[in-house]
């Protein structure tokens, strides 16, 4: 019947783990678990769409955003506190988000994925074309600061490390308890039997909206983060090959539990650095080799490897 | 008046190419039910076969116009054996699964080409320009066309009329109509579905290798064109109704024109308008223009 | 009191008229039977009702108020619920969380996403009402893996979680073996009466009829073809031409199909 909650508890020792090793982890290491837990956040939102039955192709349209939002803020507008970023990130993404999710929760399937995966393109060929964004090639970011104080250069990636382990497990344990809400469930029943869903009285429509929300405004946070770290943005950040990416790392890590999307986001990380430096020219071959045998022969995600309990109950 | 035929012609030019490219795409959708990512490889494919025997043909100083069957003959053939490779090694074991797996499934695909071409044709652009300054150029109204792209549309014609004449008029053109409009009744009927299956991977493939060996010529082939023009193909697809081939030449013509539009007075909303029109029509006719409604489920 | 009432209800695809000059006056607690052939325009009827459908003409009044062409929400949200030829129910979850879910969509109060769904007082509840169908025993098995049987009861179930004044059976004992009809029916009927909701069952099985409902409507080819008390209806000419007879017929199949 119920299951005894104990991934809220292991989040919290997670966490604690993660912000220790900020004092062991060479410079290198913890810039890519950085971005590994930026872009597992992205996941998440893409998870939760997932197990409302939808995939999106285009989560990199408010990853880019949020990428975007902090740079041109920055080197712009002189405008570099964290906090201040993060809330004009997630405000910005909300406002687009709702926008365009009152047309996408009309959609599925495959519908759903294509015009999302447009969105995000339309984003891309926008800032392609834009000579003052830098065109391809984006641009550099002003270091982050917050309240007026401005880390060393030499530590500033360890604070947005730290940072960004903080927002990451707070998102965990948001989503953790979202998961199995009420509102959680109802994405479970959608996917299931949307006809089922309004016949009980519920709007398939507006929760899809919601949840969408929700996914946008995890991509952008996602997106702002990695722009703090990697000091870089450029719109390949919304070219629709971004958002397989996170497509791909959804697969790998399932979507059953909440912290499978930031733990296939470490082993991706970590694969494509090495992979990059001894097959360059492979790396998409091996990336969709595995997506492949993924889809073979592990549905359910690497998660699926674990031993579980019979299934009821646990989510 | 002048730009108005600029527009135009162009946008008719453009709509051509988008067409042959996309209407592979849309028959083996509407035959199998696959929304087929690799088809972006295998335009790759097309282009970089046509564009490294333009290479070397031109070349070798032979008759010039023979060019013209080699390599665009080169194309559809790489395009129709990939086409059977894929089918038969890998996605004939995959079939009735959930649509958007198969989506994956052709990602999947799609990621493995692109570096399988770059291993084969490495990462330096090619330029096949010979064919198309062969064609010279053409004036209309007195403006000056290149008679390459020009020739794109009498192609598009042809591969429609060709299409067209095919499924109406032919026996088996009738049985794949009759797979896509219901593939249970076909399999109950009688028709090898899966021998239609692989004829249209491989016949849709052969259309997006040949669409590739076309531009070949009149751009510089690249990585990164399969992954640039697979969006394009979708876009036009969606418009015209996943499975239409009527579909897809109204789709590829609206698209055209609009595009050209944008790119004579606002260049920067290319990309916009192209999916503008796509979000437009689809929120007015959710299944695009050209496709039946479906079934009761309960 | 009246729930409900349709007034020249109609319903046509293109050329098919699936229904016509549909006029039915449903009362508070009665229990309908609905009989007639496939295609006779029986589940247009529901679907109708229940806002799936859009009719062509005509207007539907549930308690006094114009519900036609609402969502089937609303039309829920209202007091109208349903069951289904093909119990609908969320496949890859628990009987347990169906129900659970069931009560919870079916409240007034908006869904939340913080507090957990399943409690000690919602999983209580759920099971209570599992047990009154006889089938809390697999509470936490997966749907896709009950008998045809348990998943009908489990989405009548679900239907009457709202506490509806109208409930809609869509054969409610289709599918299910012969000697388990009567139990199903049994443990339905038992349910309704708990909540006082006035119940329409479609039914292709006249001896089910027989039993359950007070009053008969019979369709035939769209139109209802007659409108009255079970005994009086069940030896109707009409009732015997075009229904029973083919109904006899299938009757007589099943239980050859059965020895």
């Amino acid at each position: 019947m119920l299951s005894q909650d104990t991934t809220s508890r292991n989040l919290w020792i997670a966490m604690c783990a993660f912000v220790l090793l900020a004092f062991f982890l060479p410079n290198w290491l913890s810039f890519l678990t950085t971005v590994a837990l930026a872009k597992g956040l992205v996941v998440l939102g893409l998870v939760l769409l997932m197990r409302t039955g939808l995939v999106s192709f285009g989560q990199g349209l408010y990853y880019c955003l949020g990428g975007y939002v902090v740079g041109i803020l920055g080197t712009y507008l002189g405008v570099t506190d964290v906090a201040i970023l993060l809330v004009i990130t997630i405000v910005s993404s909300i406002v687009i988000s709702f926008l365009l999710g009152l047309l996408l929760c009309r959609y599925r399937e495959i519908f759903f994925a294509m015009l999302t995966m447009a969105f995000s393109m339309i984003l891309y060929g926008i800032l392609v074309k834009s000579e003052i964004f830098g065109s391809t090639d984006g641009f550099n970011i002003e270091p982050a600061s917050l309240m007026g104080w401005h880390p060393a250069i030499e530590s500033l990636g360890t604070w947005i490390y730290l940072f960004t382990v903080m927002l990451t497990f707070l998102f965990l344990q948001g989503m953790h308890r979202y998961f199995r809400s009420p509102l959680g469930f109802a994405g479970k029943a959608i996917r299931e039997n949307e006809i089922r869903v309004e016949y009980l009285g519920v709007s398939p429509k507006k929760v899809i909206l919601l949840k969408y929300v929700i996914a946008a405004v995890l991509a952008a946070v996602g997106g702002a983060l990695t722009a703090m770290v990697a000091g870089h943005v450029d719109p390949e950040m919304a070219f629709w090959t971004t958002s397989g990416e996170f497509v791909f790392i959804a697969l790998l890590g399932g979507i059953t539990h909440v912290a499978a999307p930031i733990i296939g986001a470490i082993i991706f990380e970590i694969i494509r650095t090495f992979a990059f430096d001894l097959a360059p020219y492979s790396w998409q071959m091996i990336l969709g080799g595995a997506l492949l045998l993924i889809i073979f022969f592990l549905p359910n995600g690497l998660w699926s490897l674990l031993p579980t309990r019979k299934s009821g109950g646990s989510l | 008046m002048d730009t108005l035929l600029v527009i135009l012609i162009d946008g008719l030019i453009y709509s051509s190419w988008l067409f042959i490219v996309a209407v592979g795409l849309t028959l083996i959708y509407g035959v199998m039910k696959i929304l087929n990512l690799a088809h972006g490889s295998l335009y790759a494919i097309g282009a970089y076969t046509a564009a490294s025997l333009v290479g070397w043909y031109f070349g070798t100083g032979h008759f010039p116009w023979s060019g013209f069957v080699l390599f665009i003959g080169a194309a559809i053939l790489a395009g129709m054996l990939t086409g059977f490779i894929i089918e038969r090694a890998l996605l004939q074991f995959m079939y009735g699964r959930d649509e958007v797996v198969m989506i994956l499934v052709t990602y999947g695909v799609l990621l493995i080409l692109e570096d399988v071409t770059k291993l084969i044709w490495g990462v330096d652009a090619y330029f096949a320009y010979q064919p198309y300054s062969m064609l010279g150029r053409i004036k209309l109204s007195g403006i000056s066309f290149a008679g390459y792209d020009l020739s794109l549309i009498l192609v598009a014609i042809l591969v429609g009329f060709a299409l067209w004449y095919a499924l109406n008029q032919t026996r088996r053109g009738k049985l794949l109509r009759a797979v896509i409009h219901d593939r249970e009744v076909s399999l109950a009927m009688g028709i090898n579905v899966s021998k239609v299956f692989v004829v249209t991977f491989v016949i849709g493939s052969a259309l997006g290798a040949l669409a590739g060996g076309l531009t070949a010529p009149a751009l510089s082939v690249a990585p990164g064109i399969g992954i640039e023009v697979i969006i394009l193909a979708f876009a036009v697809v969606v418009i015209g109704g996943l499975g239409s081939v009527g579909g897809a030449a109204v789709g590829a013509l609206l698209v055209g024109i609009f595009r050209a539009l944008a790119v004579h007075t606002y260049p920067q909303l290319e990309l916009f308008v192209i999916y503008g029109v796509m979000a437009m029509v689809l929120s007015i006719r959710p299944q695009g223009l050209f496709v039946t409604a479906t079934a009761r489920k309960i | 009191m009246v729930i409900l009432e349709t007034k020249g209800l109609s319903k046509s695809f293109g050329a098919v008229t699936a229904a016509s000059e549909i006029n039915v006056v449903i009362n508070e607690g009665e229990v309908v039977g609905v009989i007639g052939s496939n295609g006779a325009g029986k589940t247009t009827f529901i679907n109708m009702v229940t806002g799936y459908l859009k009719p062509s003409e005509g207007t539907i009044y549930y308690r006094g108020k114009n519900i036609t062409g609402l969502s089937p929400r609303k039309i829920t949200r209202a007091g109208i619920c349903r069951s289904f030829q093909i119990a609908q129910l969320f496949k890859e979850l628990t009987t347990l969380e169906n129900m659970v879910i069931a009560f919870r969509m079916l409240e007034n109060k908006r869904l939340g996403g913080f507090a957990p769904l399943l409690t000690e007082k919602s999983v209580e509840q759920s099971l209570k009402e599992l047990k009154e169908y006889g089938i809390d025993e697999y509470s936490d098995a997966v749907v896709a893996t009950l008998p045809q049987g348990v998943r009908k009861l489990l989405d009548i179930a679900m239907a009457l979680a709202g506490q509806p004044a109208l409930l809609l059976l869509d054969e409610p004992t289709s599918g299910v073996a012969i000697d388990e009809k009567f139990d199903l029916m049994d443990t339905v009927m038992n349910a309704v009466n708990r909540t006082g909701a006035a119940t329409l069952f479609v039914e292709h099985d006249m001896e089910i009829i027989e039993k359950y409902a007070t009053r008969v409507i019979a369709f035939y080819d769209g139109s209802i073809i007659v409108d009255a008390p079970t005994s009086e209806a069940m030896v109707h000419p009409d009732v015997k031409e075009y229904i029973i007879g083919t109904e006899l017929h299938r009757h007589t199949e099943e239980s050859l199909d059965n020895v």
